[in-house]
């Protein structure tokens, strides 16, 4: 797997404590729950970020995604909380 | 139906009275014009601010989207979305809507449909800052919200 950009906003941001980064994950990592699996392991501050995963939000190159969708291809990833704009 | 649409994700206010203008002016067959504001409530005087991130791009890229759906499902000759980010005070505007059609019902559902998928899909987060000095909590998403949303899917 190449290099992914990872961005992170609101409380997945301020758990994590960066708006984003890069990183290369391992190759049986193929959708957005396994990534999500993956972070999550890293360490504490992404375990907080994705204590409840079923309520994060993720967007494949600026689209929504569903934690089913594969990653492969994908240029920038992000993950947030459910939207509250209006 | 060629609808004129306009996306903007701006720090600054908007000026209703201008963009109502860019929709009609030297035009004769706008009937009807829906505009819908949303204001920034001070919670019974204990918000000082609302603080909005979002994200940029992809918030552009969603609101069109959904402007252009409208577009696609009811006869608009305009549509006109604009959404504020960073940080605003209780009384200050934070979105705009306008749809504009020959006729009212037009009109008025696609500025409905506008808001309730704009609420459900635009990349925006509302943080509260407490009049008494705490920065507050996340505002958390309504189920309301994406019912709202989800009854155009059935109609």
């Amino acid at each position: 797997m190449s290099a992914l950009k990872l961005s992170y906003f609101a409380w997945v941001r301020e758990r994590i404590g960066r708006p984003g980064e890069t990183l290369t994950p391992p190759d049986d990592v193929k959708n957005i729950g396994e990534l999500i699996e993956w972070l999550s392991r890293r360490g504490e501050e992404y375990a907080y970020a994705f204590e409840n995963a079923k309520v994060i939000r993720a967007a494949i190159d600026r689209q929504h995604v569903k934690h089913d969708a594969p990653i492969a291809g994908a240029r920038e990833i992000a993950f947030f909380p459910p939207m509250t704009g209006g | 139906m060629d609808a004129q649409i306009k996306v903007a994700i701006q720090n600054e206010d908007f000026d209703v009275a201008r963009e109502i203008e860019s929709l009609t002016r030297g035009r004769g067959d706008v009937g009807a014009l829906v505009t819908f504001t949303g204001l920034c409530r001070d919670e019974a005087g204990t918000l000082e601010a609302l603080e909005l991130e979002h994200y940029p791009g992809m918030a552009e890229d969603e609101i069109l989207r959904v402007a252009q759906q409208a577009a696609a499902r009811w006869p608009l000759l305009g549509a006109t979305a604009i959404h504020r980010y960073g940080k605003v005070l209780p009384g200050e505007n934070i979105v705009l809507v306008i749809a504009t059609s020959p006729h009212r019902r037009a009109a008025f559902e696609a500025a409905e449909y506008i808001m309730d998928y704009l609420k459900t899909r635009a990349p925006f987060w509302k943080k509260e800052h407490r009049r008494d000095g705490s920065v507050g909590e996340w505002v958390e998403a309504k189920d309301a919200d994406d019912s709202a949303a989800e009854r155009w899917e059935q109609a």
